[in-house]
């Protein structure tokens, strides 16, 4: 299955109606064909381009530059380790290096158990809690070689619920009860908003 | 260094809840939003004008004055939240997004009053799975108590607030950059000019796009007014500023100081707790990683943006990284040049070639294959980058990402040349102790 489910769908057209011209929301429809399949499919691709009204090589365009988007299967975990500076400083090759030997792949590489993908990352803004790592874009702060052992650990007995597999969003999404909606505005509404034209009420 | 300075962004980190609109409510939460809209659009945008809050993204424009950039009649405005917060060494909008979502949320909502702007885009990181989760559920209180969307709090007032996300990539923090990521395109910045979205953005219209924490200061200034604000601070740096001390230093953080007073050497030594183990510093990234590095002498400058234009470096987005004295700048080096090359999109030859040839060169040098030309080689490629390799950075490209890979190396090869020619000297001796390989005559094929 790889077009998006029924569900996905409401919520894909959902977030569409968001936005003023739809290959806005683009992006977020990656992802949720991400989250479905755990990467973006071809298949995918294509029925995101006729539900924005674009070509499918625009959509492989826009998905192709962006770091978070996999096209070919990762691990259960996608592992990121922070090399850039404030990591480096104080130990974040060492830790890559570490994750490498522990998990016996190379950077880029999936466990052949199909439950890790190692990758080194750029900064991931916790430069004070350094060095730090993400697992599916979850955070681990001061990881020290053996924290990383007893992560991997819990990892792959299921001790840690709170990380979901790769591609997974947020547990709450953002919805907009129709009787709040202001409505999106399109570039073609060429008329002040009537709140900015005239003065408030009772202004000062 | 001044302790009685009031808390204008983080005054809710530490409270349980505090991402919470039970506890936003209760802590004075969208009372700048009901004071603003018993008053003028107008009003509101002075007052901020007034309060000359220094955009905290990186650039360091006046948010009051950005706002003025919007062409008169030109309709519909929009307003985009950068929260792509990526530069190496900061940390502070996820900090901001995650425990204090509603008061990004008002920020957001008030800028939209002043400025007229009919909707607004929350881009937050593609990373922070947390800060997204957060911000959708702030929104999705603040949409059902009214605070957002249609008629707000049963004025005229309507603005919808859409929370958007990226997919990993450092240039969309660059602003034209992050427009066409939200238009669902590649993120390549646009050429220049025009200089300012707020002439054309977003689907070419008048576009304002402001930085997480800027927007969070907005509450603050609407209550207690910009009088109140410019009381602190000094020059053209007004009123407090979160900077990340990360890197060498006994107790790494982030902390909200006063801005324009505060020095660097009261962040590391005092907030921070100095260096570690008592060890000398060798240098300091004062505003992440595109800026040029600090030194000793440079610990009494104040945290002020004129003032450290003026030293040669910049505040940057507020991102201090400390290297003591076991440093290898080499390697330091690398590793932020490493980050440009990776990050350059392709789009301006001088960044795409420029960025990668230096971090060949460095690799090399590092990994003992430096040649005795590779820093005349390395400091000709910056000059193709940022001719003149001078500060502010002339720039060859539609962004400043190339010249930012410029500043670690001149830093570094000015005041360290040493340790980059006793890399290379290593290598030239080691290669000289190797006997030649005698290669075999190989036979083309014919």
């Amino acid at each position: 299955m790889a077009r998006l489910d029924a569900d996905r769908l409401v919520l894909a057209r959902e977030i569409i109606a968001r936005y003023p011209r739809p290959k806005s929301a683009l992006i977020p429809l990656l992802h949720l064909a991400q989250e479905q399949d755990g990467f973006v499919t071809e298949e995918a691709m294509a029925h995101i381009a006729d539900l924005v009204g674009v070509s499918a090589a625009e959509v492989l365009g826009t998905c192709t530059f962006y770091e978070m988007f996999k096209l070919e299967p990762v691990g259960t975990y996608l592992v990121n380790v922070c090399t850039n500076i404030s990591c480096m400083l104080v130990g974040g090759d060492e830790l890559l290096h570490h994750a490498e030997s522990s998990l016996g792949v190379k950077v880029g590489d999936t466990t052949p158990d199909g439950l890790f993908t190692l990758e080194g990352a750029e900064c991931l803004a916790a430069c004070t809690e350094a060095p730090c790592l993400q697992v599916n874009y979850r955070y681990e702060y001061r990881v020290s070689n053996e924290g990383f052992d007893s992560l991997v650990d819990d990892l792959r007995d299921g001790r840690r619920p709170d990380v979901p597999s790769h591609g997974k969003l947020g547990g709450v999404r953002q919805h907009i009860p129709d009787d709040r909606r202001a409505g999106p505005v399109s570039p073609d509404d060429v008329r002040p908003p009537v709140w900015h034209a005239a003065p408030e009420e009772g202004s000062a | 260094m001044a302790t009685d300075i009031p808390r204008i962004v983080t005054s809710r980190f530490g409270v349980e809840g505090s991402h919470t609109l039970a506890v936003f409510e209760q802590t004075g939460g969208y009372a700048a939003l009901r004071k603003a809209l018993a008053t003028t659009p107008a009003a509101i945008g002075d007052e901020v004008k007034k309060a000359s809050v220094l955009g905290r993204g990186g650039a360091g424009f006046p948010t009051g004055v950005k706002w003025t950039f919007c062409p008169p009649d030109v309709w519909p405005r929009y307003l985009v939240v950068n929260g792509d917060e990526s530069e190496p060494g900061t940390y502070k909008d996820r900090m901001l997004m995650e425990l204090d979502p509603h008061q990004l949320i008002e920020g957001v909502l008030l800028a939209c009053y002043a400025v007229g702007c009919g909707q607004a885009f929350l881009y937050v990181r593609g990373e922070m799975a947390i800060a997204q989760e957060r911000i959708a559920v702030a929104l999705n209180e603040a949409y059902a108590a009214g605070y957002v969307g249609k008629n707000i709090l049963g004025t005229d007032f309507s603005v919808d607030v859409v929370l958007h996300w990226g997919a990993g990539a450092y240039i969309v923090g660059e602003e034209t950059a992050l427009i066409e990521s939200l238009e669902g395109n590649r993120g390549m910045p646009r050429l220049k000019p025009p200089y300012f979205p707020a002439a054309k953005g977003l689907y070419l219209q008048p576009t304002i796009v402001n930085n997480v924490e800027t927007l969070a200061n907005l509450p603050w200034i609407v209550t207690n007014g910009a009088d109140a604000y410019t009381a602190l601070g000094a020059e053209a740096s007004r009123g407090t500023r979160m900077f990340a001390v990360s890197g060498h230093v006994e107790k790494p953080g982030v902390f909200e100081v006063e801005f324009g007073t505060t020095t660097f050497r009261d962040l590391i030594e005092g907030h921070a707790g100095g260096v570690r183990g008592g060890r000398a510093l060798k240098a300091f990234i004062p505003g992440g990683a595109s800026a040029p590095w600090f030194f000793e002498e440079h610990l009494d400058i104040p945290l002020e943006k004129a003032t450290v234009d003026k030293a040669g470096s910049m505040l940057g987005s507020g991102a201090v990284v400390v290297m003591d004295e076991t440093t290898d700048v080499v390697k330091a080096c690398l590793s932020v040049v490493r980050f440009f090359a990776h990050e350059s999109c392709g789009k301006c030859t001088p960044c795409r070639e420029g960025t990668t040839w230096l971090e060949r060169i460095l690799s090399r040098i590092v990994g003992g294959y430096g040649r005795p030309s590779d820093l005349a080689l390395l400091m000709d490629v910056c000059d193709n980058i940022s001719p003149g390799i001078a500060w502010p950075p002339k720039q060859t490209t539609i962004c400043p990402l190339g010249p930012s890979a410029v500043s670690p190396i001149s830093s570094a090869v000015t005041r360290f040349r040493d340790e980059f020619d006793a890399y290379i000297d290593r290598a030239v001796r080691q290669r000289q102790s190797v006997q030649p390989v005698e290669f075999r005559k190989v036979v083309a094929h014919g």
